[in-house]
């Protein structure tokens, strides 16, 4: 089984440096790409790959790409981010990344600049990520000696300038264009939408946000071709994916597995099933912003589409495990007031909403529950849901509770019923 | 005032941006750096050299919640509150920590040492619970470690 993203990995070593990365084989797509291919050509390859974004929305990467403005009249300069953001609870795939193959982003973003004939790339990292901050610095630091990153790379007459732009926090800023507002030194408010970033992203221009995991990939397609990309996986996405596994499992972890492997042998194969004296109940597939799945869901493929249509997401493929010890009603509470909390503030529904379904929740975890509370709790998971609120994130925080009140209402009831939290 | 060494690091991030602006948040990170927190008086003095208005710098501060406009402790600990870490036993954590420093979350130890916050996901949750104190990061804590890890940064 091939796994390009992670083969340079080695848990706990260095990185690889500049040299070693190009004894593996490193900036041959660089080469490939700058002095072989038109920038057309490389984002027709990219289609042509069915990449898509892994940053969670599953967005084709080629399509995402193909609204900037290209020629001699498109306005300068253009743009490219790699979203390092990682902020979704119960996510931590772009941090292997980061951390273990820096070179590999940065070739990455190279690639998708050049695809897109960007001036200038940002990798916008959050702060606490401080390993990945010290690699990256000394990566760019390598790619500007070698001549991969400035002006003229390779000869090609292409140029590129690249920075790495640590933030100080808050969710809201792995949003695209609240990324682009916190890039531009502001308060991370979303922006609206149109006119997207594709043609008015950062300080007006036409500008890509990429997720990490979306850009490493692109070295590999460049190297070795559409249909091998196509084929490392079960699904008819392409490539790889990393997967993670959290909670009370006997080997939590990330794996770069063929996209598309199902959530039976990610949980049992690799994170070597339940801890002993726990049982399995259910799982949010992609973060805490997904639709919870359950036993009847364990053979369903982990791509995008059939996880859609198990009635979830696939989200950023980082599972969080429930499993019996653990209050449902208890963990729902717990994601909501993160929601309430990284809300912006900036609509109406999600400012005020949200801290109202983390109240309630509070209440049945407290014994303070009204039998009233599940038709409220219903209620707002239709009035924060999607097409009321400014940007994704109330209507991501509904996704787990409108699916622990179909699949765990008896613990919901139970809660009303007892006045008590069961697990307490 | 600014200092010279601050003023240097923050005039070589505006070469990164093509407006001052922009260069706000990294340079209430650099004086932050220097200074533990950022003053109304190193706001006033960033608005100066950044061509920003003081409230237009402090709508900035006041969003992001690793921006400190209060002093905080010699160490800040962040403790991850957030979904894995509550499963692998966060509240226990919390509790104890709580109670050997003697704080609440949000709150300075009296002797200046510590200041205890929240802190969301901290993407290392194969290793939860985890926190991080100043720039390290420490994962798969029980009330042991967390004693040992508090020993050493007093």
């Amino acid at each position: 089984m091939e796994q390009p993203l992670t083969k340079n990995i080695r848990p706990g070593e260095e990185p690889l440096d500049l040299k070693a990365y190009e004894q593996a084989g490193g900036y041959q797509a660089t080469r490939k790409a700058l002095q072989g291919m038109t920038p057309a050509e490389v984002t027709e390859l990219v289609k042509d790959s069915n990449l898509r974004g892994r940053g969670g929305a599953g967005f084709p990467t080629a399509q995402k790409w193909s609204f900037v403005p290209m020629g001699d009249d498109a306005p300068r300069r253009k743009y490219l981010i790699a979203n390092a953001d990682e902020m979704e609870p119960g996510t931590f795939k772009d941090r292997l990344l980061l951390e273990g193959d820096p070179h590999q982003l940065l070739e990455g973003m190279l690639i998708g600049a050049y695809a897109i004939q960007a001036e200038v790339a940002y990798i916008f990292l959050r702060w606490e990520y401080k390993l990945a901050a010290e690699r990256l610095t000394k990566a760019i630091a390598e790619a500007y000696g070698a001549g991969y990153l400035g002006h003229n790379i390779l000869g090609s007459g292409y140029g590129l300038e690249l920075h790495l732009h640590v933030s100080a926090g808050r969710y809201m800023c792995g949003e695209e264009t609240g990324l682009l507002n916190a890039l531009e030194g502001k308060r991370a408010t979303p922006r609206s939408k149109p006119p997207f970033p594709q043609t008015s992203g950062l300080w007006g221009k036409p500008t890509i946000v990429n997720n990490v995991e979306t850009l490493c990939n692109l070295p590999h397609i460049i190297n070795n071709g559409a249909e091998w990309f196509k084929g490392l996986s079960h699904s008819q996405d392409g490539g790889t994916k990393i997967y993670g596994v959290s909670g009370r499992v006997r080997r939590p972890g990330t794996w770069e597995l063929p996209m598309g492997t199902t959530i039976r042998e990610i949980l049992e194969d690799h994170a070597g099933g339940m801890r002993d004296g726990c049982k399995f109940r259910g799982l949010l597939p992609g973060g805490a912003s997904t639709d919870f799945l359950v036993e009847e869901h364990l053979d369903v493929k982990m791509d995008f589409d059939s996880v859609q249509k198990a009635g979830s997401r696939l989200g950023t493929g980082t599972m969080i495990v429930l499993d019996d010890q653990t209050c449902p009603v208890g963990m729902v509470q717990n994601l909501e007031r993160f929601f309430a909390q990284e809300s912006c503030g900036w609509c109406t529904p999600c400012r005020d909403g949200l801290p109202w379904t983390a109240q309630i929740l509070q209440a049945l975890e407290d014994g303070r529950g009204q039998p009233r509370d599940l038709q409220r709790l219903a209620l707002h998971t239709k009035l924060l849901g999607p097409g009321h609120t400014f940007c994704a994130l109330a209507p991501g925080a509904m996704e787990p509770l409108q699916s622990a009140l179909q699949y765990f209402k008896e613990d919901f009831e139970q809660h009303i019923r007892e006045h008590r939290c069961p697990w307490r | 005032m600014l200092s010279a060494e601050e003023r240097c690091e923050i005039e070589a991030e505006l070469a990164h941006y093509p407006q001052k602006q922009a260069v706000c948040i990294e340079a209430m990170k650099i004086i932050q750096r220097h200074r533990g927190w950022v003053s109304d008086e190193a706001i006033k003095d960033l608005a100066a050299l950044l061509e920003m208005t003081p409230d237009e710098i402090d709508g900035v501060a006041t969003f992001y919640n690793l921006i400190f406009r209060k002093p905080v402790g010699k160490h800040v600990i962040l403790l991850c509150d957030s979904v894995t870490c509550w499963i692998m036993g966060y509240d226990r954590l919390r509790q104890h920590l709580t109670a050997r420093l003697g704080i609440q979350p949000g709150e300075t130890s009296t002797d200046g040492r510590f200041t205890l916050l929240p802190i969301v996901c901290l993407g290392t949750c194969d290793h939860a619970p985890a926190l991080m104190i100043d720039n390290d990061l420490h994962r798969d804590l029980d009330s042991t470690k967390l004693d040992e890890i508090v020993t050493k940064y007093r």
